[in-house]
């Protein structure tokens, strides 16, 4: 006999759009898309280029899953898988696209043949492979600072895509038009968060501004653009990251004098090493946790 | 990473002598609010679990991440749990009983037109 959940009357749906939600078992997120290479655009620069917004997505979600069992509350747990399942989905399609146009590295003669290049790409790559800015991979510390630099990575994220939408390679713009509904309620999160931690109490207050003045020299690459960056944004493909400074600056300041925060001074723009492979060794020690499994079992399935 | 320091409380982390754990136990002292949801084809919100929030707006983004993870939903309610005042168990012979053998009251007598779906 079918009990009757509260569930039934929800999800009871006459069309088949709620279906997709339960286990589509899709392998290939690119199935049925078009991934030719729009003209006058180098498949090399193209696929780097994914490598960078992917790995920002990868790294960030991985340091957000940090959290889970050790979150101060049930509810700011579920939170956080769902912002960091949110970022893996787009790392995972963004490294599909870099995969697509032939950018694999030495990843793809690691992993075994049957594993997708988009996993291939996130298990069997080394920190120097890496192209994610500092500010990802930076460690997360305590949940103010988490959420300080949750805020301003969606902010710039929310910007990039935002203008991303645009883009001649169709796949890029539909993977930043499906990112932009998720990267508002990112940004939202964490700002809410941080207005209710900065004016909260004196304890909380002091954590905030001690994470705001952890997190802002992290900032000093995040609007510097490499050549592969200006290159592309030249033929229409990407976004100049200097091109976002005024949206995030004036985004993250409201959000502060919210919270009553001191927003700290601009800090001296700095070169992207992030985004030619040049990490600290925090994101090594990220990628043992992230690449441990799949390394030592790499034809496993589950 | 050594920073972060789990206190437990929800039992997913050991405690120590001076932190018992246990579902009862709410560290922050955050109010109890009832999640109310509505399908998209639905015309009622149905009351789909609870939830601990500090405040009412945190309230409602919370019941997003926690209760309309698979498309359940349009629409959210939240209440704060001590605003609801229920029927208590006790009382349900008195309240409940006498409504069971007055079939007067039941719309049998006529027959509703087949257009007419919500009566």
């Amino acid at each position: 006999m079918h009990e009757e959940t509260v569930y039934d009357a929800l999800t009871a749906a006459p069309g088949d759009e709620a279906r997709w939600a339960f286990g589509a078992g899709f392998d290939d997120p690119l199935a049925g898309v078009d991934t030719t290479v729009p003209d006058g655009v180098d498949p090399t620069a193209l696929g780097a280029y994914c490598l960078m917004l992917g790995d920002d997505a990868l790294v960030l979600s991985q340091r957000l899953t940090e959290w889970v069992t050790r979150a101060p509350e049930l509810e700011e747990e579920v939170a956080f898988a769902n912002v960091a399942l949110d970022l893996l989905g787009q790392a995972r399609l963004l490294l599909a696209r870099a995969g697509s146009v032939g950018v694999l590295g030495r990843s793809r003669e690691l992993a075994t043949a049957s594993i997708p290049d988009e996993d291939a790409l996130a298990f069997f790559r080394d920190a120097d492979e890496f192209r994610c800015g500092a500010l990802v991979a930076a460690p997360g510390g305590d949940f103010a600072r988490t959420l300080v630099r949750l805020l301003v990575a969606s902010a710039w994220r929310l910007a990039l895509f935002t203008r991303l939408r645009d883009s001649r390679d169709p796949v890029l713009a539909a993977i930043a038009a499906k990112g932009v509904a998720e990267l508002a309620y990112h940004r939202d999160h964490a700002a809410r968060w941080v207005v209710r931690l900065g004016d909260g109490t004196a304890e909380s207050h002091r954590r905030a501004q001690e994470a705001v003045d952890a997190v802002w020299p992290l900032t000093a690459d995040l609007f510097s653009p490499t050549d592969v960056e200006a290159g592309l944004a030249a033929v229409g493909v990407a976004v100049d990251p200097a091109l976002l400074r005024e949206e995030v600056e004036s985004v993250l300041a409201e959000v502060l004098t919210r919270a009553t925060l001191t927003v700290p001074d601009r800090p001296a723009p700095a070169a992207p090493e992030g985004r030619l492979g040049r990490h600290g060794p925090e994101l090594a020690e990220l990628l043992t946790g992230l690449q441990g499994l799949a390394r030592e079992h790499p034809a496993a399935t589950w | 990473m050594s920073e972060v320091i789990a206190e437990g409380g929800h039992g997913a982390v050991p405690t120590g002598p001076e932190v018992p754990a246990g579902p009862g136990r709410v560290r922050s002292g955050w109010p109890l609010y009832e999640v109310f949801v509505r399908g998209k084809r639905g015309l009622n919100h149905v009351h789909v679990g609870s939830l601990h929030a500090p405040d009412d707006e945190m309230a409602v983004h919370a019941a997003r991440d926690l209760y309309t993870r698979r498309n359940e939903g349009v629409s959210i309610w939240v209440v704060r749990s001590a605003d609801i005042t229920a029927s208590s168990p006790d009382e349900k012979d008195e309240l409940f009983a006498p409504s069971g053998d007055k079939v007067y009251r039941h719309p049998t007598f006529y027959d509703i037109p087949e257009n007419v779906p919500h009566i």
